[in-house]
């Protein structure tokens, strides 16, 4: 999971990983003897602390979050004080990730599904509008987030999806569409019409095409955005921060977020940290299998100009 | 200007340019009613998610529209000259401008310079890109709390080199301000660092060569052959940086509450606090969403025009 910025499986990413090692030889060979390793330290001593500087706050967290603290629910000795504390939270933590779960989940199958059917239009298909909705769909991007979320509180009223997680993974998912449709109409383009073409004369229609040819071939641009959706939903503060003012129904960030203030004021910092472990574990085990799905969302040129 | 690396982007262009066959288009202009199927579901919520929202913020721009009464009449331009009134539109404009600012040079320039540093393939900087890319894996919400108990006086890892030294992290208005800042670095640097990779990538090896062979320095390499073929890149990621940052919320919500003495509030924190918080007014909130919409329309075509206009020099 090391040498993850050129995807091997695709053409261009994979071209520098073999100019770079090209590069690297022309160079005279470095740390061969004592002067090169003497050279290069600087480098490693450079680059160890940089990352150190970038892992250090959640290896402290996590290891923090079980150490004793004054002020919180494991005042002496190492333990799992701080996650009963947690787990006693109001409603309770199992509550808040039930809730985060569910919206992630729902968000990542719309994303999904509306991605998957949007890219195919705009990918293999030519209709009358065609042009004018991609353009929207884009501009999306174009518009700030608050600027959205004062409108939609007021239209989620009028439909009756106040207060209500279905209606946040609604408009979250909205906010995903700008880049997941983008990327799967890259990942149908991509794929050779021939192969729809097979299948239609095998007697398919555009529908059965999709599903058995076309999914399997696209599988790789379903699973970045898939990614994409469910890190920005589950670690979504602000739509459930507008959208969500029943105490029950708060997603795990802004619980976690609303916890700090409880104790009369007292922060209770444990806690807290325990929580950011329970947000980012997730996340960053995701991210570490996913890695390389991650980075070919950026390769795809989806965030061009 | 587009980033172009990818053999998506590449393919992308040269299917859409294809000429289709006269067979092909006979198949396909049979099926626009099927293409419109599919395309359905995105063009429903762009509809209702996307373009009926933005007609009703400007519309309670313009009227007298409490958090709990609903639209109570035309109350224009009443709202937008309550919204320049606030007592803290003008500090939190000038705010967010000085924090977008930072922000940008920082993260453009950390990201760039990480770019380079782990440029080569290796195992070691393999390791390197993983551990600057973690910290983007979290939300902004997660890692704002993170912070907010580091910088803690009390439970913090420098609570007590901080308490010898009288200083706190989030206790005077520069002090909140820098260690927002090393926050945002800490969660953002490893995404820059991506986006400046796949620029990097971009520019041709025989292009090295050449200055390689004409005898140029690092440096000389670097300032004539990088940074101009970078523009592409170093154009996208300052819009997306300052598009990000002029719209900083979640930082400030959880990390400095604004204070201290309201001193980091951003302008989206003041568009929060009028709707939700005291005044509950959806009408000055909507006007200022309309001014925060309209500002950053312009200062993204001033961007992109002066990136362009760089780039064909």
């Amino acid at each position: 999971m090391t040498a993850t910025i050129e995807p091997t499986t695709e053409p261009a990413a994979s071209a520098p990983a073999p100019r770079a090692a090209a590069r690297s030889r022309r160079r005279p060979q470095k740390g061969v003897s004592l002067g090169g390793i003497a050279l290069r330290m600087p480098f490693w001593v450079l680059t160890s602390a940089l990352a150190i500087i970038f892992l250090y706050p959640l290896i402290w967290t996590a290891v923090s979050s079980v150490a004793p603290l004054p002020g919180t629910n494991q005042t002496d000795g190492w333990g799992f004080g701080n996650y009963v504390t947690l787990a006693n939270y109001q409603d309770g933590i199992l509550q808040y990730i039930g809730n985060s779960v569910f919206v992630s989940l729902l968000t990542v199958v719309l994303t999904l599904g509306i991605s998957l059917l949007g890219g195919y239009a705009f990918a293999r298909f030519d209709f009358r509008g065609k042009n004018v909705l991609f353009l929207a769909t884009i501009a999306i991007l174009m518009v700030p987030y608050a600027t959205l979320l004062i409108p939609l509180y007021v239209l989620l009223n009028l439909v009756g999806l106040s207060n209500s997680l279905v209606g946040v993974a609604l408009v979250l998912t909205m906010f995903q569409l700008p880049f997941s449709t983008f990327m799967m109409r890259i990942a149908f383009e991509s794929i050779p019409r021939e192969l729809d073409e097979a299948g239609m004369v095998d007697g398919c229609n555009s529908w059965t095409v999709l599903w058995k040819v076309l999914v399997p071939a696209v599988k790789p641009g379903l699973i970045t955005v898939g990614l994409f959706a469910f890190l920005a939903a589950w670690n979504d503060f602000m739509a459930p921060l507008i959208l969500i003012n029943d105490s029950a129904r708060m997603t795990l960030p802004l619980a976690i977020s609303n916890l700090r203030g409880q104790v009369q004021g007292v922060v209770d910092y444990g806690a807290t940290e325990a929580g950011v472990v329970v947000l980012a574990l997730p996340c960053i085990v995701l991210f570490l299998i996913l890695q390389r799905h991650y980075v070919r969302g950026f390769m795809s040129g989806a965030f061009k100009g | 200007m587009s980033v172009s690396v990818s053999s998506a982007t590449t393919s992308a262009t040269s299917a859409t340019s294809r000429p289709a066959g006269p067979r092909r288009r006979g198949r396909r202009s049979g099926s626009a009613l099927s293409g419109w199927l599919y395309a359905l579901p995105t063009a429903l919520f762009v509809v209702f998610l996307f373009l009926v929202p933005l007609v009703l913020v400007f519309q309670m721009s313009g009227s007298d529209w409490p958090l709990l009464g609903g639209n109570q009449g035309v109350n224009f331009p009443e709202n937008y000259q309550k919204a320049v009134d606030n007592r803290f539109f003008v500090d939190s404009v000038i705010f967010t401008l000085k924090y977008t600012v930072l922000a940008t040079v920082l993260l453009i320039g950390l990201g760039l310079g990480l770019g380079l540093l782990v440029q080569e393939s290796s195992r070691w900087k393999g390791l390197l890109r993983t551990s600057f890319l973690i910290p983007s894996a979290l939300g902004l919400a997660s890692a704002s709390l993170l912070f907010y108990v580091i910088y803690s006086p009390i439970a913090g890892p420098f609570a007590e080199l901080t308490k010898s030294w009288g200083f706190t992290f989030l206790g005077t208005p520069d002090a909140a301000l820098w260690s927002t800042l090393f926050l945002i670095v800490w969660r953002f640097a490893g995404f820059y660092m991506l986006l400046m990779l796949v620029g990097l990538q971009g520019i041709p090896d025989e292009v090295y060569e050449a200055a390689r062979i004409d005898g140029a320095s690092r440096w000389q390499t670097f300032r004539d052959v990088t940074i101009p073929l970078l523009k592409p890149t170093l154009a996208l990621t300052t819009v997306m940086c300052v598009t990000g940052s002029l719209l900083a919320f979640e930082q400030f919500y959880i990390l400095t509450k604004g204070g201290p003495d309201n001193s980091t509030i951003t302008i989206v924190q003041l568009i929060y606090s009028v709707a939700f918080q005291g005044p509950n007014n959806l009408g000055v909130a909507g006007a200022l969403s309309v001014i925060v919409l309209a500002a950053l329309v312009v200062i993204n075509i001033v961007q992109i025009r002066a990136f362009s206009k760089k780039v064909e020099d």
